[in-house]
């Protein structure tokens, strides 16, 4: 709860900053502040409370993955400071929206009550409209901005739809009764279809296949930070508080909403496996990855009441490496039209550094050994196989090699291909945030049971 | 003192080399190389005494895997090889200069570390760990160092990449299986588990596709000729030297004692298809133009035929099989290092292009005759002990094997004695051939030492890995 409440404090800040002409600090205060707030985030760490009627409930689980989200818009937001050097009359506006989303996020895996839950996604998803249209004056991002807008409003609706009729079977918006309720033989028809229903809402959101259409092009047409946000941040936040709001709400998940489940993986891995082989732009690229990652992540639906942990550790692993991967890319293509794959060939020769942490970004998200991806699918798989689902494994296994089909296309052209114009400057934070993210991803993988054991 | 010191030279090395700058980094890479065989022996010496120099240390609680080294003699001979010819390679490389050589040496240490890994970890995801390491460097090594036309080399390096990975893929799904059944993923766990006929043909295989195309086997092999030819002739002697005996290595350690039934059932299969690797790799080694793609095909015979000593399943065809792991490591990396030679000084590898050296260099000529004669196991060297007795060892499974694994001698010393008389003697090339220096002197004295050293008295080694060996054969005939 407090952590919700700095956070909004936090942006209010932000906006403030505007009025008294602050722009140039506003970047180092922010993440001071959610330093701070990180730090407040972990000394609650052991504590389980619930707040006004359950609407907000503060568990391991909420703590665990609020942290690992402020720890992203740290990295976000120290990002922004380059960035958004051609809109400095903006930036407040930049960050201030930032820190909302993190609101909204932080609600979204802590709520205790439905309707909180639909504020979280409301304020996440409101946040990421104005983010894909940020740049106004780019064709392509309001594109990206309005076709988000459209996609996403319709996935809120179904939500909201499905938690009507939650509503209807059970009386109430509250997950502990409705978890309850739903223990008793007779199930009015309409819970199930209620549960389906925000499922398939965030499904949508998490990218998943066959809700994942909106996905390439907004993540080509949005300003890079935005892009870079909506694969890391949004992506694990939307998955987060999926699995959550299943566990939560009937922990003995049926049987054919698993089989469902492992086809809506299975082709998540493969449609977003096989349609980034083709893809030429970095942004569209990785937005495919993000499918197929979705799709691992999708495993831990299968075995709900063990695989909290696991989540947390895929998360971790994916966005860590998201990040560096986007900070990188971030350097690279500024002030260039698109973020084609030619825009990387010969980094290896002009920027050692950053062309080593994007490999070995890549590498950690085809999840090669020792970086955190490898043991992120590693845990899964194990836990998958624990749960019966041999098959799905297998076809998971085809999917990582698939993966480092394109992945290493990426890392080819930064080695072997020329370089075609030099890049100036050094901007130090994108140095200083790619390296540290990198740091962490194998931090992570040298040390797992460090976050592993968070929510064992 | 435990084993895990020579990973720690080996890692610190790497970084060391890295952090030297490009002008130190080859001597300093050779510094640390040397550092490790030495505490190699050193540590050899105290396994001989009998202490106890495994090392394990809980390292993930959830799921459970230990940091776990075990040494054994198996797992020590390997670990020889690879330090011993660490340094060498890495002195072969002395007269090259390379772009980059800071990255380029660490990159050499740090296969090396992983490839030592590999040879001592008694965990699987350890074991996994290390196994998939030591195929970024490489990749790397024959990617930005290798030669030939960019295009070409990126698709082959690309390609070998992508087989492995796959491979080795389906054998990490085998240990997340046994995971489930043992609860961990140490050794000696595992080999306690009884596992169903079914259960373990499955587990064989999904090991078996990691290590075919490690090995490589047909018809896993299509990487391997292309790869060998594109890489940088370092990487090339890494590739063949130390990495396929990583796949020999582990049929060994891991795959016969783990799915023994599977093993047995299917013997022949297997006998089978080294065999016909054997003679397909001569057949097709007949026909090369390219001095190193020749040597990568005879190469392939060569390990066609240990593969099928290994899966003889008896302590003979075993003892073979490392035996002549450790001479084929030796004298292939010799052989690598002569093609580098004239390369440097004829910058061509073409056979045809080369001709008439013995009249200008006769110590070079003579060296590389020794070479020749001992990996086509000419008897009192070590490759004559290693062949010799893996042939003995399927002569008692069925003496057909026994005459058609054969044939790598008669086809091989065929078609290495004609690339010889093509390469050595014959009309007088147009340039000059300036006899070796004293670098490649030593390293190819060094080799020819070693070769014949073992040939003549091959009894330290076979003392040191026939307990181990013998360990692993009770458990591979367990009644389950």
């Amino acid at each position: 709860m407090n952590t919700l409440i700095a956070i909004i404090g936090l942006g209010v800040l932000c906006l403030l900053f505007e009025i008294f002409n602050l722009r140039k600090a506003i970047v180092p205060i922010t993440i001071l502040g959610l330093l701070g707030v990180l730090g407040l985030t972990i000394s609650e760490f052991n504590s389980t409370e619930s707040y006004y009627n359950n609407m907000i409930v503060v568990s391991k689980f909420s703590s665990t993955f609020s942290s690992l989200f402020i720890v992203l818009t740290i990295f976000l937001v120290a990002l922004g400071h380059n960035f958004y050097e051609n809109h400095q009359s903006k930036i407040s506006d930049y960050i201030a929206i930032k820190i909302f989303l993190l609101a909204g996020s932080v609600a979204m895996v802590s709520f205790g009550n439905l309707a909180m839950f639909f504020l979280g996604i409301e304020v996440l998803s409101i946040a990421l409209y104005i983010l894909a249209a940020s740049d106004r004056m780019n064709l392509k991002s309001n594109e990206a901005g309005m076709k988000y807008f459209l996609m996403g409003s319709f996935a809120s609706g179904i939500i909201l739809f499905g938690i009507c009729l939650i509503y209807g079977a059970m009386g109430s918006f509250d997950v502990t009764e409705i978890s309850e309720l739903s223990q008793s033989a007779e199930l009015p028809v309409w819970f199930p279809i209620g549960i389906v229903l925000v499922t398939i809402g965030m499904l949508f959101k998490v990218a998943a296949v066959p809700f994942h259409f909106w996905a390439p092009d907004v993540y080509e047409g949005s300003p890079a930070l935005t892009t870079a946000l909506m694969s890391t941040l949004a992506k694990v936040v939307a998955m987060a508080a999926l699995y959550k709001l299943l566990s939560v709400m009937n922990a003995d998940i049926s049987e054919s909403f698993k089989i469902v489940v492992v086809v809506i993986s299975m082709a998540s891995m493969t449609v977003g496996n096989i349609m980034a082989l083709r893809q030429t732009n970095v942004k569209r690229m990785l937005a495919f990855s993000g499918v197929s990652h979705a799709g691992f992540m999708l495993m831990t639906l299968l075995s709900l009441s063990t695989s909290a942990g696991s989540l947390l550790y895929y998360a971790s692993a994916y966005s860590l490496s998201g990040i560096a991967a986007f900070s990188v890319i971030l350097y690279v293509c500024k002030n260039r039209d698109n973020e084609d794959i030619v825009n990387f060939h010969g980094l290896g020769k002009t920027n050692p550094l950053l062309a080593a942490i994007l490999t070995a970004a890549l590498l950690s998200m085809a999840g090669i050994p020792i970086f955190a991806g490898f043991f992120a699918k590693l845990v899964l798989f194990n836990q998958t196989i624990q749960a019966g689902y041999l098959a799905l494994v297998i076809v998971a296994v085809v999917n990582s090699i698939i993966s480092v089909g394109y992945y290493f296309k990426l890392i080819l052209a930064m080695y072997t291909k020329e370089s075609n114009e030099e890049r100036k400057g050094t901007p130090v934070i994108i140095y200083a945030v790619a390296v540290i993210a990198i740091m962490l991803n194998i931090a992570l993988g040298l040390f797992p049971s460090f976050v592993l054991d968070l929510l064992a | 003192m435990n084993v895990s010191l020579i990973l720690i030279i080996l890692l610190v090395g790497a970084f060391a080399t890295f952090l030297a700058g490009d002008k130190l980094a080859s001597k300093v890479a050779l510094f640390f190389g040397l550092a490790a065989a030495g505490a190699a022996i050193v540590l050899l010496n105290h396994y001989n005494l009998g202490e106890n120099i495994s090392f394990i240390n809980q390292w993930i609680t959830q799921p459970n895997i230990s940091f776990a080294l075990k040494a054994d003699g198996l797992s020590m001979a390997m670990l020889l090889l690879t330090t011993v010819l660490t340094p060498i390679i890495i002195f072969s490389s002395f007269g090259n200069d390379y772009k980059n050589s800071k990255s380029f040496y660490a990159l050499i240490l740090f296969m090396s570390f992983a490839m030592a890994g590999t040879f001592l970890a008694s965990d699987g995801l350890l074991y996994y760990i290390f196994w998939e390491l030591s195929l970024i460097p490489i990749y790397f090594i024959a990617l930005i160092w290798g030669n030939g036309d960019a295009e070409e080399r990126k698709k082959a390096v690309v390609k070998f990449f992508i087989y492995t990975l796959a491979g080795s893929l389906f054998m990490l799904v085998a240990f997340v299986y046994m995971y489930q059944k043992a609860g961990s993923l140490l050794l000696e766990d595992l080999y306690k588990l009884n596992l169903s006929a079914t259960e373990q043909l499955w587990i064989f295989l999904a090991f078996f596709l990691a290590y075919a195309i490690k090995i490589p086997l047909i018809p896993f092999h299509t990487w391997q000729a292309s790869v060998y030819q594109k890489a940088p002739t370092v990487g090339t002697m890494l590739l063949s030297g130390i990495m396929l005996k990583m796949g020999l290595y582990s049929v060994i350690r891991w795959q016969l004692p783990l799915a023994p039934l599977a093993a047995k059932e299917y013997m022949y299969i297997f006998i089978g298809l080294g065999i016909v690797g054997v003679i397909y790799g001569s057949i097709v080694a007949l026909k090369q133009k390219d001095l190193k793609k020749l040597l990568a095909y005879s190469s392939l015979a060569h390990v066609g035929l240990i593969a099928a000593g290994t899966y003889t399943l008896t302590l003979d065809g075993l003892r073979g099989a490392v035996l002549q792991m450790i001479a084929h490591g030796f004298v292939v990396v010799g052989l690598f290092y002569t093609v580098e030679i004239i390369f440097r000084r004829y910058e061509t590898r073409a056979i045809a292009e080369m001709g008439g050296i013995r009249t200008q260099s006769p110590k070079f000529t003579s060296m590389f005759l020794i070479l020749v004669l001992a990996s086509v196991a000419l008897p009192t060297t070590f490759n004559f002990i290693g062949e010799f007795t893996v042939l003995y060892s399927l002569s008692q499974i069925n003496i057909w094997f026994a005459i058609l694994g054969g044939t790598t001698i008669i086809l091989g010393a065929y078609y290495m004695l004609k690339m010889f008389q093509h390469a050595m003697l014959g009309e007088t090339n147009t340039k000059p051939f300036a006899d070796v220096t004293v670098n490649e002197g030593i390293t190819l004295v060094l080799i020819i030492g070693v070769l014949f050293f073992f040939g003549m008295y091959p009894k330290p080694i076979t003392d040191l890995i026939t307990p181990s060996l013998e360990e692993i054969l009770t458990q591979i005939n367990r009644i389950n």
